[in-house]
């Protein structure tokens, strides 16, 4: 092909008219069809490498300035382009190039469009040199922030702090004059594009003029009669009382931020304790610990209103954020005022919560509790806990009763295993013959939780006996509890209270008359075999699998079947690692272990292995070196040997 | 046996029945409670007491006025409804006292006391202005989900009655009111139309109404804050409850605009009418926007252009329901464009129509040919067949043959045969063409890839030459 000639015997030319005239490649930017256009400017880089540095300049820049006329969605494929266009069109030298175009794009009516405009003006002005940042930069951001449609104004607000630090003090005067008038703009949409940036303009400008402008702009802005705006401004807050002194921050930021505390809207409110941990630990403890009560309480009533009322459900997620977001602070706190100041202050709140009416909020308390314990331990609160606690356990919401369940392991382990055993070990038995199945499961789950906290020897005293119990209760459902909960178990309890005690239970169940608690014996004992040891498998697993297997119900039958196949194949995989592997006697040696699990573990690897083999052959030698490390994480150093042996065997194949 | 019969011989031990894993025992109330939220949030605390006063007219005239007042500042207080159970007795006061009041000021003279008017707006502002709160649902999707109701209602509707009873009684003067009635009232009037109680838009809607007919200097104050929240409501949060009421009002004011219009309004037109066709939500008050449109085209035909153009910009590419309405609407303004506006945009138009016409969603097809039962627009397509014609034919030609839906073939049929009758000569060189375009077509696809093959060829080489892979 001759264009391809062309541009190897020439490199470095610009692309040749005859061969990409701009007419054909403008011809493809106004395409009738919408589709074809976005194709087009997402390949605009394509046309511009085409014409070269020059012809992008005069020819291609021009007609992109001239007809910005078009949809949203090709403008921004645009605004999105021209970010990364300064090589193409001669480098830095000649950045600002691809200012009149973006300029355009900054003033168009949709919002992501302009921002993407925006985001590539900011882009490329770290490009400028700072006379040309001068000379061609700062003009169009004076420019914009004069422009007669509110949307030029709001592109502007962005654009002052990524020029500020480069330029002379004149301009640097000019700039803040510039955004003190946008911060008193007549419309709402360009205070809050303002305040919005407030904090990140704070951050370029010198510490005098942070005290002198910011502050002012900072005040007014929190005060204005939008909610919308003054809540923004809470959020530059954080920005600015990292910036100031310590001795400043009583008198020039705590006045606005009391005030915002204390805001009627509630979305003001909000913002601030959203954001009240982030900005504590800028400000000094001491400052703010005075309006810090009166602040909560004021919380604390939003907390209990901002939820829902009525029996709904559960809760939707704005609310559920918000309050969590609250919760989550109050709890926070505690680490930030420390032992004393949080038994004396916030203590009384965690308290009131724990008794409010709503169980989500106490939940949310809850589900915070580590937060406390770290500062002031546990036992402080375990007196108010129990009864809130007990009371969740039991609401008439199975998901709230959920929630509770998954936060035992953790209750568990902060109130210790004595506390445990006397306050809370028989609710977690009584969960497990709730009326609700997911209850039941989440009780399942969280006893091998409490086995895996404990140890084997706590489970064998408390709760073991329990669980067997049960198998011989009139309630079928019950029955199979008992199984679900040895799945659960056997791991965590190890070998011996398995074989010893778990095992004779599921066998004698095999003879139950209901089919579905038979074919659960079915399904555990498949799920603990690998926890027996091979003696228990062969004399007593086998047999009651094979008469299970005979079984009258076709499900009982079924997952019998299964059970004994899924010890089948494990077996031939052991002798078929031996076999694939000769060589590598740590294979070998795993495969002929006695220890079941540790075979297991082998088993599973190998499979792993076969199914990687499977998909290494029919791809790309250079792509399998990404494979093994997917399975890494979860295998022992052994099995990583074996892993790379099954590449490299893989690999040879693929290489001869 | 059954498993069913089982479990429930088994029924022995107390805690079994409650077990039963297939009796449906969840407790769960038949119907939710209808939701409702106040924002009236920090009234709670000590129980309010206030004291109960004489009846108005139980008192001599003379001493009404100043009874009156007494009233009004007892209305002050706002009550926490969210608690159903505090201050029934008061609450029950102050909802009769709020009856008395607005009876009072229907039918009674003389007691509008330049001392009244600060008192009236204080009651009203004290009761109506609140943040409003936060949604129960995180999407409140109007269409889908119930309002959430404000639960201060009993009182709130009562205040609102009182305040369109002052607004609208005879003795009212805006001359004293507009010291009270002001812009920083106006403006928290404006944002509480997001009130997802639709009674309550309904009361503001009036309320607002009658405040833009009776203060003069309150108007451009009005239109340019309808305008932000409109912009914000378009470019920011897509999140404003009462937009169809805001448009209803502006339905009004714009049919009183004087000609020629201000540029203001032309402003507000292109500018914030038109892109509100693009939220998501446009069809809550898609109806009260085309009123709003056409009433300005019916003010000033040369705004025709700006509209259809504007239209066919924001054009919904995937949803096909707005598509629908964007046609309505356009139907609509066609019914009253003036030939000679018609002749400018028709181009345009009909390629949009011709791709609407073959649109696969046959609700968006039989909308579009819809237009053919029209009789004012067939006499615009006859008039200037010769340019409408080549644009649709190629799309009518192929639903003829390729359409999935009869109805569609059939109405595309009808339209064929109308152009064909139209326009005879040009209609057989269209059909005699039509494979040849249809090569040409082609051809230039062919065209089009080729370029680009060539284009990402060049751009690989000088690609793998920047990143040092072969050597310049």
């Amino acid at each position: 092909c001759c264009c391809c000639n062309e541009v190897g015997c020439k490199p470095g030319a610009d692309g040749d008219d005859s061969l990409y005239p701009i007419a054909v490649l403008i011809d493809e930017l106004r395409n009738e069809d919408v589709q074809l256009r976005l194709n087009s400017i997402k390949k605009l880089s394509t046309i511009a490498l085409a014409l070269g540095v020059e012809r992008t300049r005069t020819e291609l820049l021009p007609f992109l300035t001239d007809t910005i006329y078009d949809e949203d969605e090709v403008l921004l494929a645009l605004a999105e382009q021209l970010g990364n266009f300064t090589m193409l069109v001669g480098g830095p030298e000649y950045v600002h190039c691809l200012l009149p175009p973006l300029e355009s794009l900054a003033t168009v009516e949709e919002t992501v469009v302009r921002d993407k405009a925006v985001e590539s003006l900011r882009k490329i002005s770290q490009e400028h040199s700072p006379v040309d940042l001068e000379v061609h930069f700062e003009p169009l951001v004076k420019r914009l922030a004069s422009g007669d449609w509110f949307t030029s104004r709001t592109s502007a607000c962005g654009l002052f702090s990524v020029c500020y630090p480069r330029v002379s003090s004149t301009v640097k005067a000019e700039i803040r004059q510039h955004f003190r008038t946008l911060c008193s703009d007549d419309t709402p949409m360009v205070r809050r594009a303002a305040a919005s940036k407030l904090g990140e303009f704070a951050k370029v400008l010198e510490l005098d003029y942070v005290k002198s402008d910011i502050i002012s702009l900072f005040t007014a802005l929190a005060s204005d009669e939008q909610d919308s705006v003054r809540l923004l401004a809470v959020e530059a807050c954080v920005s600015i009382a990292t910036l100031l002194p310590q001795e400043d921050l009583e008198s020039l930021v705590m006045p606005t931020l009391r005030q915002a505390a204390e805001d009627k809207s509630w979305r003001v409110r909000y913002m601030v304790a959203d954001k009240f941990s982030e900005t504590f630990v800028s400000l000094q403890i001491s400052l703010c610990f005075n309006c810090i009560h009166s602040v909560l309480t004021i919380w604390l009533s939003d907390l209990c209103l901002l939820c829902p009322v009525s029996e709904q459900e559960l809760v939707s997620d704005t609310n559920q954020h918000v309050k969590s977001a609250l919760a989550s602070v109050i709890m926070g706190l505690s680490t930030i005022l420390g032992k004393d100041n949080t038994i004396e202050h916030l203590l009384p709140l965690f308290l009131a919560q724990l008794k409010d009416e709503c169980p989500e909020v106490r939940l949310n308390i809850i589900s915070n509790l580590d937060c406390v314990n770290e500062v002031i331990g546990i036992r402080q609160l375990s007196q108010s806990l129990l009864p809130a606690i007990v009371e969740l356990a039991e609401d008439a919401k199975w998901r709230v009763r959920l929630a509770i369940i998954e936060y035992m392991p953790l209750l568990a382990g902060q109130l210790g295993v004595e506390f445990f055993d006397e306050k809370l070990n028989t609710l977690c038995m009584a969960w497990l013959i709730d009326h609700v199945y997911a209850i039941r499961e989440a009780a399942t789950c969280n006893l091998m939780k409490l086995v895996e906290k404990f140890g084997a020897e706590w489970a064998q005293n408390t709760i073991v006996p329990k669980v067997l119990g049960m198998a011989n209760d009139p309630n079928y459902l019950h029955r199979m509890t008992t199984l679900f909960c040895i799945n659960a178990l056997s791991e965590a309890c190890g070998q011996d209270i398995t074989t010893k005690q778990m095992l004779p239970v599921v066998l004698k169940m095999s003879n139950d008359q209901v089919a579905n608690v038979r074919f659960n014996v079915a399904k555990s004992l498949q799920k603990i075999g690998p926890v027996l040891d091979s003696n228990a498998l062969q004399t007593e697993v086998k047999p009651v699998l094979e008469k299970l297997a005979t079984d009258t119900d076709m499900d009982v039958k079924y997952f019998a079947q299964e059970a004994i196949s899924d010890a089948n194949v494990e077996q031939r995989l052991v002798q078929q690692a031996a076999f694939i592997f000769p060589a590598d006697q740590t294979c070998c040696s795993l495969a002929g272990s006695q220890d079941r699990s540790e075979q297991r573990n082998t088993v599973v690897s190998i499979t792993a292995c076969n199914l990687m083999n499977s998909r290494i052959a029919c791809t790309n030698p250079s792509q399998t070196v990404s494979f093994p490390n997917f399975f890494q994480p979860d295998l022992h150093a052994p099995v990583h040997s074996l892993f790379s042996a099954a590449t490299q065997i893989e690999f040879d194949q693929t290489n001869e | 046996m059954s498993i069913r019969a089982m479990s429930s011989a088994a029924t022995t031990s107390p805690s079994v029945d409650k077990v039963d894993g297939f009796s449906r025992k969840s407790v769960r109330k038949a119907k939710q409670k209808r939701s409702q939220s106040s924002s009236q949030f920090r009234s709670q605390g000590k129980p309010i007491e206030l004291t109960p006063l004489p009846l108005l007219k139980d008192v001599p005239a003379p001493e009404q006025p100043e009874l009156f007042l007494k009233k009004l500042q007892q209305c002050c207080t706002v009550f926490d409804f969210m608690d159903t159970l505090s201050d029934l007795k008061m609450k029950e006061y102050k909802r009769s006292t709020l009856n008395e009041l607005v009876d009072y000021v229907t039918v009674s003279r003389g007691y509008l006391t330049e001392q009244a008017y600060p008192e009236v707006v204080k009651m009203v502002s004290h009761n109506i202005f609140r943040t409003l709160p936060p949604s129960d649902s995180n999407e409140f999707d109007p269409e889908e989900d119930e309002p959430t109701l404000e639960a201060s209602w009993p009182h709130l509707q009562l205040v609102y009655e009182f305040f369109i009873r002052f607004l609208e009684s005879q003795e009212f003067q805006p001359s004293i009111a507009k010291k009270y009635i002001d812009q920083k009232f106006v403006l928290q009037l404006l944002e509480l139309f997001d009130s997802e109680d639709p009674r309550e838009r309904d009361y503001l809607k009036t309320v607002l109404h009658r405040i833009y007919g009776k203060f003069l200097g309150l108007r451009a104050f009005i239109r340019k804050q309808i305008n932000n929240i409109f912009l914000r409501f378009v470019y920011e949060t897509e999140h404003f409850n009462g937009v169809a009421e805001l448009l209803e009002i502006l339905g009004s004011i714009i049919n009183g605009f004087a000609l020629p219009l201000k540029a203001e309004h032309k402003q507000f037109l292109v500018k914030v009418l038109i892109p509100l066709h693009t939220v998501r939500s446009l069809s809550l008050f898609h109806a009260q926007l085309a009123y709003c449109i056409v009433q300005f085209l019916e003010k000033d035909p040369t705004l025709t252009e700006p509209v259809i153009r504007g239209l066919l910009k924001f054009w919904p590419k995937t949803c096909s329901q707005k598509e629908v309405m964007f046609l309505g609407e356009l139907e609509e303004i066609l019914d009253v464009i003036e030939p000679t506006q018609f002749v400018k945009i028709q181009e345009p138009l009909f390629k949009q129509i011709s791709r609407c016409v073959s649109s696969p969603h046959f609700q968006v097809a039989e909308r579009a040919l819809y237009y053919w039962n029209n009789e004012y627009i067939m006499s615009l397509i006859e008039e200037n067949s010769s340019v409408i014609l080549p644009i649709m034919f190629a799309s009518l030609y192929r639903i003829s043959k390729e359409h999935w839906n009869p109805a569609i073939v059939a109405l595309v049929y009808n339209v064929l045969k109308a152009f064909m009758e139209m326009n005879s000569t040009l209609f057989d060189e269209l059909t005699a063409t039509y494979k040849s375009d249809r090569q040409r077509e082609k051809k230039k696809e062919k065209e089009r890839e080729e370029l680009w093959k060539k284009l990402e060829d060049l751009e690989l080489k000088r690609g793998l030459r920047s990143d040092g892979i072969i050597p310049t």
